[in-house]
């Protein structure tokens, strides 16, 4: 397996911005350890700051740039939770923004040439989808009670399939948490790791010129996929939301 | 083909093999470091993704990360958009309410000169009504007066024509007589004044009207 | 050329998964163009319904990621 590697001077290695590392020299990896996963989710938190405290520290009426952006993605967050999710999804907007933000931002980021994509990782999404997990869980019961479970129960369908659709129906509510994170993770290390790829064909000088027109249009086309996979994160997180929040229709 | 590092490296420990011995070294210190690392832990897996070691580490700081963005966003940052996005709401709603304020006030204005055009219009009619009656007035006065003269001089001339008339009549009658007497008296018949005036009269009736 | 028959196997396996993908390429394409026959047949209710794209979009393209899960465990997890 290792002999095209040596063979023609092609090296692959699509993975290897993937490692863990830590920051100050050592191989140990403890849970304390400043690695390169803390400096990219501290440049993540940075970036979110900066761009909506500092951005909007004019307070303008007529906004500049920074503050329009910020403004702009207040609104998208906060007009996505009230079509979906009704006025009394708003109080939980807080923390959507700040998920929406973080997973913007960390995709964002980690485009930048030579960065660590932390939203690559299972243990970075599988976190954030489980946050959402069960905090909707927890939402569902303690607005609705034991009336949580009518979610699951449908009653616009006829009786005898309503035990099938309830199995389906717990099934693809436990799959949730799988779904999300599973998704923004494979975007994630499916987008770097095909420019990984095809950076490594430009070392023959012959297909170079088509490698790098290649890695040019899968950038443009992470960039899409980076905002547009925290859109769908958010939105699908607010669909939870909504079914929390009204479970009965 | 993906000729992944790590692999090559637990690879290594089992086969031995020369060539993948030689692709490793190939590779540099950095990812021999790695390789090291990846073969010395037992669950290490060929993708870093799936490399529970780090879990513990990711989670860690994955979880302060949130939470220090979770509090400064929902502390500082929401409540600043929300002030500034209510107050361009209210600046624009304060500027609706007074442009239709200021539209109410023209309207207003525009009434008010309709209403003062209007009212010099009925005066300036009014005016002119009231001078053609105080000239129609005159007129009739003046009228009335001229027609009284020309009716007072009617009647004088008319009173005098009829004296005149009356006197005309009365000599008439005296001539006619005188003269018929003395016919009367020429001819040799002898008339009496009675039968003289008689036939006089007679005659005269019709003729003199 | 040596090598093991499990080794054989993984790669198989793997160029298979491919077809899940591609499979996946079909269903995001097919909600994107319903989407838009939809939309010009009706512009003014499209802008509406750009989240409903967006989500069904994500539910078609996450059985593809699914398959470069088990594409990415067969290669280096198996």
């Amino acid at each position: 397996m290792a002999t095209e590697a040596t063979g023609g001077g092609l090296e692959f290695h699509p993975m290897d911005q993937f490692v863990v590392k830590p920051l100050f020299g050592g191989t140990d990896v403890h849970w304390w350890t400043p690695t390169n996963v803390t400096l990219w989710l501290a440049l993540t938190a940075l970036a979110s700051i900066a761009l909506l405290v500092l951005g909007t520290r004019g307070r303008a009426v007529v906004p500049n740039r920074a503050q329009s952006v910020a403004e702009m993605a207040y609104g998208l967050v906060h007009k996505m939770i009230e079509d979906i999710a009704g006025k009394d999804g708003l109080q939980y907007f807080p923390y959507v923004l700040t998920l929406f933000m973080f997973i913007c931002f960390g995709n964002m980021l980690g485009l930048v040439p030579t960065a660590f994509t932390v939203t690559s990782h299972i243990a970075v999404t599988g976190v954030l989808a489980m946050a959402v997990f069960i905090g909707v869980t927890v939402i569902g019961f303690v607005k609705n009670g034991s009336h949580f479970l009518e979610l699951f129960w449908i009653k616009s369908a006829p009786l005898a399939v309503r035990p099938i659709l309830a199995v389906i129906e717990v099934i693809s509510y436990f799959v949730r948490p799988l779904s999300l994170s599973i998704r923004l993770a494979g975007n994630m290390i499916a987008g770097h790791a095909v420019i990984k790829v095809f950076a490594g064909f430009a070392a023959i000088a012959a297909v170079a010129p088509v490698a790098i027109l290649a890695v040019v249009g899968m950038y443009a086309f992470e960039v899409l996929v980076a905002f547009v996979q925290a859109y769908v994160f958010t939105i699908l997180t607010c669909v939870y939301l909504k079914d929390a929040l009204h479970p009965s229709h | 083909m993906f000729s992944l590092l790590q692999e090559a490296a637990t690879h290594a420990v089992e086969h031995s093999e020369g060539e993948i011995v030689g692709h490793d070294a190939a590779h540099g210190t950095d990812a021999a470091a790695y390789g090291a690392d990846a073969a010395g832990h037992a669950e290490a897996a060929g993708l870093p993704q799936l490399d529970l070691t780090t879990f513990g580490n990711q989670i860690f700081w994955l979880v302060v990360t949130l939470v220090v963005l979770y509090l400064v966003l929902s502390r500082v940052a929401l409540p600043r958009i929300a002030a500034v996005l209510s107050d361009r709401q209210g600046a624009i709603t304060g500027d609706l309410m007074a442009a239709e304020e200021f539209k109410q006030k023209a309207r207003a204005a525009e009434a008010a000169y309709d209403k003062a055009l209007a009212d010099a219009r009925t005066e300036a009619q009014s005016i002119v009504a009231q001078n053609r009656a105080e000239i129609q007035a005159e007129l009739d006065a003046a009228i009335a007066k001229a027609d009284a003269e020309i009716a007072a001089r009617t009647a004088e001339a008319e009173g005098r024509l009829r004296e005149i008339r009356a006197s005309s009549d009365v000599s008439a009658r005296e001539v006619a007589r005188e003269v018929t007497a003395q016919l009367v008296a020429s001819f040799g018949g002898n008339a009496d004044a009675a039968s003289v005036d008689a036939a006089v009269d007679a005659r005269m009736k019709g003729a003199v009207q | 050329m040596e090598g093991n028959i499990a080794e054989l196997g993984q790669y198989i396996g793997v160029g298979l998964t491919a077809f899940g993908m591609g499979f996946a390429a079909l269903g995001v394409g097919n909600v994107a163009g319903n989407f838009l026959a939809g939309a010009l047949r009706n512009p003014s209710a499209a802008a509406g319904q750009t989240a409903t794209l967006f989500i069904g979009m994500a539910f078609a393209e996450a059985l593809g990621i699914f398959s470069f899960l088990v594409a990415l465990l067969l290669m280096f997890a198996v």
